[in-house]
């Protein structure tokens, strides 16, 4: 077939409609936070004292970790996906959660005693910890998939494990409600690990599936 | 001139988009020349038949085009889009090439016409339904109208427009999955 000839065809097909991209990313990220939600409510859900827990910087210190990583990755999953757009601030915004966690933690470890830093990292809720990140975040993870592949990403692998760091941004949003485990300490290890499973399943799917 | 190209291609894809098959036909003639010059420029050994990785890149532009933002300019998402089926149809070739990423030098590129031989595109097509391909041929190669071809198979236009529709999109699939043939 010639190039002219497959232009007709592409031609007569300039009528057919999609969703814009940005738009589509916005719906996903809706469905994602239901469906995440709806899997916290019927599993975990939040934990008893949730109330009085919101009025100590620990426990609210986690939402800000989680919030900060779902919207950093969120801005970058959507330039990486439309091809040619410039990614450099987005990349740099990824490094906002790590580093308020970094910060944290140093003030945590001038608070707490040294003889209790053990006791803090390990906490009491490591393995639901471990367990239930990923297993919230798979939904989500699945639908970001998806739209990496109704989207163009010129670098899948990467777009994938983002698409992991959003899914995990948003599942330990919704976990922390339920850990009593609020230090610093255990959120920047066990966090960090459940998080970087779902990057890691992400590059996978983006290697795989992401094909366009 | 590059300024001048920018504008003038984002308006006519705006206008594409809204439904002006006109000026979509004007911005795939003007993008097909540009990613062949690019193409030509950038295969310097052979493996690589640059006029595939035109249409490759035309067929990505159209299924894709939901993924340019409307206020950015169009050249960067074009060459991106170029230069990734580019590197694509090399890797899949078993061997590696070094792209200068941020080579801003083929915004200039001067329009080239095409070659003409046997294209990828032509195997692809013979994966498709047997009613997709007759559908897709007729108002390719044929050179029909959608009511045209509706009339020559005895099925609707609308019928027409999902066959064509769908097997454009499965050939870019199987362009992005590089199931076509070729060994």
């Amino acid at each position: 077939m010639r190039t002219d000839d497959l232009i007709k065809a592409l031609d007569a097909d300039a009528t057919s409609k999609a969703m814009p991209l940005q738009s589509a990313w916005w719906l996903a990220a809706g469905a994602a936070a239901v469906i995440a939600a709806v899997v916290f409510l019927l599993t975990i859900g939040p934990r008893p004292d949730f109330m009085a827990a919101a009025h100590t910087m620990r426990f609210l210190s986690k939402f800000v970790f989680t919030i900060v990583l779902a919207v950093s990755a969120f801005a970058l999953i959507r330039a990486l996906s439309t091809p040619g757009a410039s990614t450099g601030r987005a990349m740099v915004g990824m490094a906002a959660a790590p580093v308020l966690v970094a910060v944290a933690v140093v003030l945590e470890l001038f608070m707490v005693p040294e003889a209790l830093w053990g006791t803090k990292m390990v906490g009491s809720n490591m393995m639901i910890c471990m367990a239930f990140i990923p297993l919230i975040g798979l939904g989500p993870l699945a639908i970001f998939l998806w739209m990496l592949r109704y989207g163009a990403p010129t670098r899948p692998v990467l777009a994938g494990a983002v698409a992991g760091l959003l899914a995990g941004g948003l599942a330990a949003t919704f976990y922390a409600a339920h850990c009593f485990d609020d230090s610093p300490l255990f959120v920047a290890t066990w966090y960090t690990i459940a998080i970087a499973a779902l990057a890691l399943l992400g590059a996978l799917g983006g290697r795989f599936f992401v094909r366009w | 001139m590059s300024g001048k190209d920018e504008a003038e291609l984002s308006r006519l894809m705006r206008a594409a988009i809204a439904g002006d098959e006109r000026a979509y036909a004007d911005f795939l003639h003007r993008i097909a020349a540009l990613v062949r010059g690019f193409a030509r420029r950038k295969i310097v050994q052979g493996g690589v038949d640059p006029e595939d990785v035109v249409q490759e890149t035309l067929l990505a532009i159209h299924v894709k085009r939901h993924t340019w933002r409307q206020d950015a300019p169009v050249l960067p998402w074009v060459y991106a889009i170029a230069r990734f089926k580019l590197i694509d149809a090399f890797r899949r070739r078993g061997r590696r090439i070094e792209i200068d990423v941020d080579d801003i030098a083929e915004t200039f590129a001067e329009p080239e016409t095409e070659t003409v031989s046997e294209r990828d595109i032509n195997r692809a097509l013979d994966g498709l339904s047997p009613a997709q391909r007759s559908v897709v041929s007729a108002v390719s190669v044929e050179g029909r109208s959608i009511g045209e071809t509706a009339a020559k198979f005895g099925i609707s236009e609308t019928a027409v427009r999902v066959s064509l529709h769908r097997g454009l999109a499965a050939i870019a699939k199987r362009f992005g999955q590089g199931r076509f043939g070729r060994e």
